[in-house]
Parts: C-alpha cells; sequence; structure tokens
C-alpha cells in the first residue's frame, strides 16, 4: 500500500518539486503555520480557495488508499449528497503522485496523500489551497494536524488531514511473549533469516531513529535530515542488518503471508497488518519500541484541476466528522486526526481510543513520532550539507545488494 | 452531387480503377506504401526511444535540484563500473538468466523430442495443449501459486516433512528465482525446440541407422546439430525475457535478489533519476547484442 517502491514514477513532478525543494526549510520541527517567509511559494500558492460550498455536481473521482471509502461510509455520503464515488486505489505514493499529474489531468478531483509525497504534489502544482473554513471539523483537529510541514506551507493549506499511524514493531509472540523493548531485535545477528522491513529507501529513517538514541553522539536531531556522516551511519547499520532480511516487503500483504507461513519471526509494520494477522487468528503483536518510530500521516489534497469542487469538499467535511473518522480509524486500523473521535471510537469498540492513541493531546508525544516528509538536500538549519532523496535510493540499492 | 457521380457510369476498359493503374506505372511505389507504417513505427517510435535512451545516459542530475543537467560524462557508467554493487546485481542478473536459459534447454528437448517423433498425433496435440495451457493464466497467479508452494509452510515442506526429511528453506532466495523463472518461461523454449526437430528428415536418421549409427548415436551426432539452432532461438526467449524481469524478483526473491530491472525501476520511480536508469538499462541491451551476434553466428534466426 503506503509508499513502497514498487511504483510508478512522476519523476517529471518531482523534478519542479525538488527545485523548488531546495528553498524549502521543511524542518523546523513541527513548525506549523507560523513557518515564516524562508519557504518557497508552491506554483498555486496565488489561488484562492472557494468561499463557499455549492450544489454538488453527482461525481467525485478520487485516487486513494484501497479502504479509504469504504461502503460504510461512502454509502451513506452518496445518499445524503448525491456524489457519486469513482475510486481508483493507488498502490503506492509514486503512483498517487502520477495519477495526480498535471493537476489531475482534469480526471481526478482528490488524492488521499501520505506524507512522503504531499510536498511533490505541492511544488508540483497539482494540488491547489483549500480553504478551512469549509470544514468545521477542522476547529477539532489536535493542533498538530491542522497544520503540519507536510501540507502547510507559509500558513496555506494544501488539503486536510484525515488520519495517520505509526510505523510498529510487528513481532511474533512464540517468539517474544513479551514485547521487546528496543527496535534492536530487528539489529539483532541471532534472528538471522527471521525479519523483515519495507522495500523502501524511507527506510533508513527508521535506522536514523534508531541511531539516534543508541548513538547520541552522531547528533541526529531529524531522521529525515541526515548530514553524509549520519547518513553513512544510518547505512552501515543497515549492511549489517542486510543478512538478517528475509525478505524486503513490498506490499503489506506480502508483509502478512510471510509472517503466517512462519518465514519471519519480527519486522517493521503498520498497525493494519498487525489487525489483519490476528483477526486471521496469527500468534502476533505490535509495540512501539522505546526509540520511538516513524509515521506517516494522510491529507485529502484537492486536484488543481479538479472537475468536482463542491463534491469534494462535501467530501472532505464528511470525513472529517468524528464519527466517519472514527468508523476509518477502526476499519483502516489507524488513528483519526479529529480529537471528537476518541468517543464515537469508545462506542464502536471499548478501549479503542487509548489502543490508538486517540487521546494523545500534546504536542510532545507527537515529537516522538517523525512523520514521513522526502529528504531534500536543505537541511533544518539552512545549510545544504544534508543527503537528497536521490542519494537514499541510491544506498537502498547498496543496501541490499 | 453525389447522386450525378453515382449515375455516371463506371469505366470498363481494363477493369482496373485508378490507383490500381497508378501503382502498375509505378512499380517502385507498391512496397513503399506497404513497408511506410511498420518502418515509420520501427524508426520513430522504437528506434527513436533507444537512441533517447542512449543519450540520457551521458547526462546527469543535479543532487539539489534533481533536474537534468545536460552536460555531457560518463559518470552514470563510472559508478555502474566501479561500484561493486552493481557489479554484483549485473552479475547476478546474467547467471541467473543463464542457470534458467540451460535449465529450459535440458527440460525442453527430451519433451520436445517425445512431441516431434514419438508421440502420436493425439498425445502431440495433448503435450501441446499442455504447454500452452500455463500460458492462459496470469503471469502473477503462476509466480504467486510458486510462492504457495516454496514458503515455510508451503507445499514443498509438507512434503517433505510427510517423507520424513528436514524442510528446505528455499522460498525468498535465489534458487526460488531460479526454479520460478525456469517453470515461467519452458513453453518459450519447448515450441522452438519441437519445431527444429519436428524439421529433422527422417531420412537422416535412416541413413545413420543404416550406416551403424546406435540411436543415442544418431540423436548426438544427426540430431542434436541440427536441433541446436532451434535451442538457441529459444534460449533467446527464455534469457532475454529473464534479463529483462523485475517482477518475479520483486514477488519470489530474498534480501538480496535484485535484478538489473528493479535498480532501473527505483531509480526511475522513486530516485527520479533517470540517467542513470538509461545508463543501467544500456547494461542489458548490450548484453543482448553480444548475445544475438553469438546466436546468429549459431544459425538461430533460420530456425525461427
Amino acid at each position: 500500500m503506503r509508499g513502497n517502491n514498487a511504483s510508478r514514477a512522476g519523476w517529471l513532478r518531482l523534478a519542479t518539486t525538488a527545485a523548488a525543494g531546495i528553498i524549502v526549510a521543511t524542518a523546523c520541527g513541527n513548525t506549523s503555520s507560523a513557518a515564516g517567509p524562508s519557504l518557497a511559494q508552491p506554483p498555486t500558492a496565488g489561488t484562492k480557495p472557494q468561499t463557499s460550498i455549492g450544489q454538488g455536481e453527482g461525481q467525485l473521482n478520487l485516487v486513494l488508499w484501497d479502504g479509504y471509502a469504504d461502503k460504510s461510509w461512502a454509502d451513506p455520503f452518496t445518499a445524503a449528497t448525491g456524489c457519486k464515488l469513482n475510486l481508483h486505489p493507488a498502490g503506492s505514493s509514486d503512483e498517487m503522485v502520477s495519477l495526480m499529474k498535471d493537476g489531475g489531468g482534469g480526471q481526478w478531483d482528490m488524492v488521499s496523500a501520505s506524507g512522503d509525497a504531499d510536498l511533490r504534489l505541492i511544488y508540483g502544482g497539482d494540488v491547489k489551497p483549500m480553504n478551512t473554513d469549509l470544514i468545521p471539523d477542522w476547529n477539532n483537529f489536535q493542533t498538530y494536524f491542522k497544520a503540519p510541514p507536510y501540507n502547510t506551507i507559509n500558513g496555506v493549506h494544501y488539503g486536510i488531514s484525515l488520519q495517520w499511524g505509526p510505523n510498529t514493531l510487528l513481532y511474533s509472540t512464540k517468539k517474544y511473549p513479551t514485547a521487546p523493548s528496543s527496535w534492536s531485535v530487528i539489529y539483532d545477528p541471532t534472528n538471522k533469516g527471521l525479519v523483515t522491513v519495507p522495500d523502501n529507501p524511507i527506510q533508513i529513517a527508521d535506522a536514523a531513529v534508531y541511531l539516534s538514541k543508541t548513538q547520541p553522539s552522531l547528533g541526529i536531531k531529524d531522521p529525515y535530515e541526515l548530514n553524509q556522516k549520519q547518513f553513512d551511519a544510518a547505512v552501515a547499520l543497515l549492511k549489517q542488518q542486510q543478512p538478517l532480511i528475509k525478505k524486503y516487503w513490498g506490499l503489506a500483504t506480502d508483509e502478512i503471508s510471510l509472517f503466517q507461513n512462519g518465514d519471519v519471526v519480527v519486522g517493521a509494520s503498520w498497525p493494519y497488518q498487525t489487525i489483519q494477522l490476528k483477526s486471521a487468528g496469527a500468534a502476533v503483536d505490535e509495540t512501539i519500541p522505546q526509540e520511538g518510530a516513524t509515521g506517516w500521516a494522510d491529507t485529502w489534497m484537492l486536484a488543481t484541476k479538479a472537475p468536482h469542487p463542491n463534491c469534494a469538499y462535501l467530501w472532505v467535511k464528511w470525513v472529517s466528522t468524528s464519527k466517519v473518522q472514527a468508523e476509518q480509524a477502526l476499519s483502516f486500523g489507524e488513528t483519526p486526526v479529529n480529537s471528537k473521535a476518541c468517543a464515537d471510537m469508545e462506542t464502536l469498540q471499548a478501549g479503542s481510543c487509548a489502543q490508538y492513541h486517540a487521546d494523545q493531546t500534546s504536542a510532545g508525544y507527537f515529537d516522538t513520532i517523525k512523520f514521513w516528509k522526502t529528504p531534500l538536500a536543505q537541511c533544518g538549519d539552512g545549510n545544504n550539507n544534508c543527503v537528497p532523496y536521490a542519494d537514499w535510493v541510491a544506498a537502498w540499492t547498496t543496501i541490499k545488494g | 452531387m453525389a447522386l450525378g457521380a453515382a449515375r455516371r457510369p463506371r469505366p470498363t476498359k481494363g477493369g482496373a480503377s485508378g490507383l490500381q493503374a497508378f501503382l502498375w506505372r509505378l512499380p517502385w511505389l507498391r512496397p513503399l506504401l506497404l513497408l511506410t507504417p511498420p518502418l515509420g513505427w520501427f524508426v520513430f517510435i522504437y528506434l527513436a526511444s533507444l537512441v533517447l535512451l542512449l543519450i540520457t545516459a551521458f547526462w546527469t542530475i543535479d543532487p539539489f535540484t534533481t533536474q537534468i543537467v545536460q552536460s555531457w560524462n560518463l559518470d552514470n557508467f563510472r559508478i555502474i563500473f566501479t561500484d561493486s554493487t552493481y557489479w554484483s546485481i549485473i552479475g547476478r542478473t546474467v547467471l541467473i538468466a543463464t542457470a534458467v536459459t540451460v535449465t529450459d534447454a535440458v527440460l525442453a528437448f527430451p519433451f520436445a523430442y517425445f512431441m516431434a517423433r514419438v508421440a502420436s498425433r493425439r498425445v502431440q496435440t495433448l503435450l501441446f495443449a499442455a504447454v500452452l495451457l500455463p500460458l492462459w493464466a496470469s503471469y502473477l497467479a503462476r509466480v504467486y501459486a510458486w510462492i504457495l508452494i516454496l514458503n515455510h509452510s508451503g507445499l514443498l515442506n509438507w512434503s517433505l516433512q510427510l517423507i520424513g526429511l528436514p524442510p528446505a528453506n528455499i522460498g525468498y532466495t535465489n534458487v526460488a528465482m531460479w526454479i520460478v523463472f525456469s517453470y515461467i518461461w519452458l513453453p518459450f523454449m519447448i515450441i522452438p525446440t519441437y519445431a527444429a526437430l519436428e524439421r529433422v528428415p527422417e531420412s537422416l536418421l535412416e541413413a545413420a541407422a543404416d550406416l551403424g549409427a546406435k540411436r543415442w548415436r544418431a540423436v548426438r551426432d544427426v540430431v542434436l546439430p541440427l536441433v541446436l539452432p532451434g535451442v538457441v532461438a529459444g534460449s533467446i526467449f527464455t534469457f532475454s525475457l529473464t534479463l529483462g524481469d523485475y517482477i518475479t524478483p520483486i514477488l519470489v526473491g530474498g534480501a538480496s535478489s535484485s535484478f538489473i530491472g528493479n535498480v532501473v525501476y527505483a531509480n526511475i520511480g522513486i530516485a527520479n533519476n533517470v540517467p542513470f536508469a538509461a545508463a543501467l538499462a544500456l547494461v542489458p541491451v548490450a548484453i543482448m547484442a553480444v548475445y544475438l551476434f553469438i546466436a546468429g553466428r549459431l544459425g538461430a534466426f533460420e530456425a525461427l
């Protein structure tokens, strides 16, 4: 699903993106709307979003992660608004960027993009600013997700946050009766041939998160902004890990079958796989180890050439309500951004709010989750000595060998 | 106007239309008209894209902007030929493609021999259907079927356990890739081999027998040399199809199972490094050029 490297490209897009991206100071931790004037203006920055939602156009064409428009909340939406949904589930972030080329080509209205695709879409001019005033539930969003750095540039919102989830440590409870407390288990030579991690260059960030705690002398602050020395250390760690890997998984279903068939006992995962495996009766569980974790966060973004903008706003309004947020969270295994969704989750499934960390409101908690963003050459401090994404991909090739 | 034209009597003399007469007067025009569409396609679409690929390979991207910098250099090739990672990926791709080709040739020959020279007409048809049947199913479905066989708790280990042998952990390894590739491309080897075997005249075998050659001797000295071009023709398919594949390595490969195709894919799809991908994509082009040259020398093109 999300962001595996089996992807079609959109590289033309990326060219524009990263060109702009060099001037972008993405960093600055959790800077939100007050990011300051140092950020480059995306091509659609001057586009004024609509100020009211008109009559629905009867159709809505969505590029989305599979399961993001489940019948249980999509059918009531169509019944209420008359907007018929046409869905195109994408297999990866890159496929999403590729489909949204040329502002969605006048074909697609919205995309449920993840953080690693957002900047590419924004700086490619494929998506345009959205008016948060038209989404009443936006005011109930957790503060972090009102204007996260991956979808809000210079205070302009290029989309409405949807859901998020951490990248967790998935383990076999037969092998580990108690949850491992550290990511070290996926670097442990005794697990030779029993480990699986995503086949995605962004995995280097996971190694960087681990090193930021185990080798503080490297001074890693942001796992997506690594200088050459920090980057080399992360790559060296992953090269040591390579002989332990049974398979670098591309699709979530690959990892599910690896665990189901007993090919691996521990791996990096999303909550989605854990839920699928548990419901299939597999002896597995997940944890976020003490070093913290990387994470992903999805945003509904409006195509620059969206043919059905009213239905698009109606849809975002719909999926932002606490009830739908809770339904989607439990159906997919992710965490809602609407803080009011906690109560609805409890109604649907007691204990689920805390289980999915939907009750977390402190900014401190969101600092422990390092949300995905595309690495750029410019570091947060303005220097151009960070390792850009192209080098991450090249290094990933040498890691896999 | 149209009605007036319809009422006019058709020209009767010769019976040829204006166009036919025109073509008859200019005999070189007919082949030109016939060949222009396919040749145009070939030159403008196929060759032009290859030339573009070749040109792009000599450019690089700016590391800060990832935009293509159109300055001529050999950096991409220097990286490919100096970094041991790329050597091992190219080596692995060629090695497995070779292993698959040899395996398929060894498996296909007796099968094709039986089909062409031993089996009755009826059995022959049945065998033909059996060879072609897997091609009706999706490539992906067939690869996934092998995952079910080879994985830790799959059919293979289940069978081994049943007869009291230790489990063979070949799921998600290069061995698994070799097996799956050999299975998938086998029909492409059997069919040209069969065609070549069927063309061997019975009289030559009778002559060999008359001269005292035993059956094996006749196969070795008469049949094999005559069939070799067919086998080489088949090997072009198995070798090139394996060389260019990147799906099977993703699905059944293990930790270090990347093929050239996977690295090309990663560089275009994720890194936006098209020049490097182009440079790497020229490696299989070069390998196939050498391979086809050798195959041509062995007479493969007459057998196709």
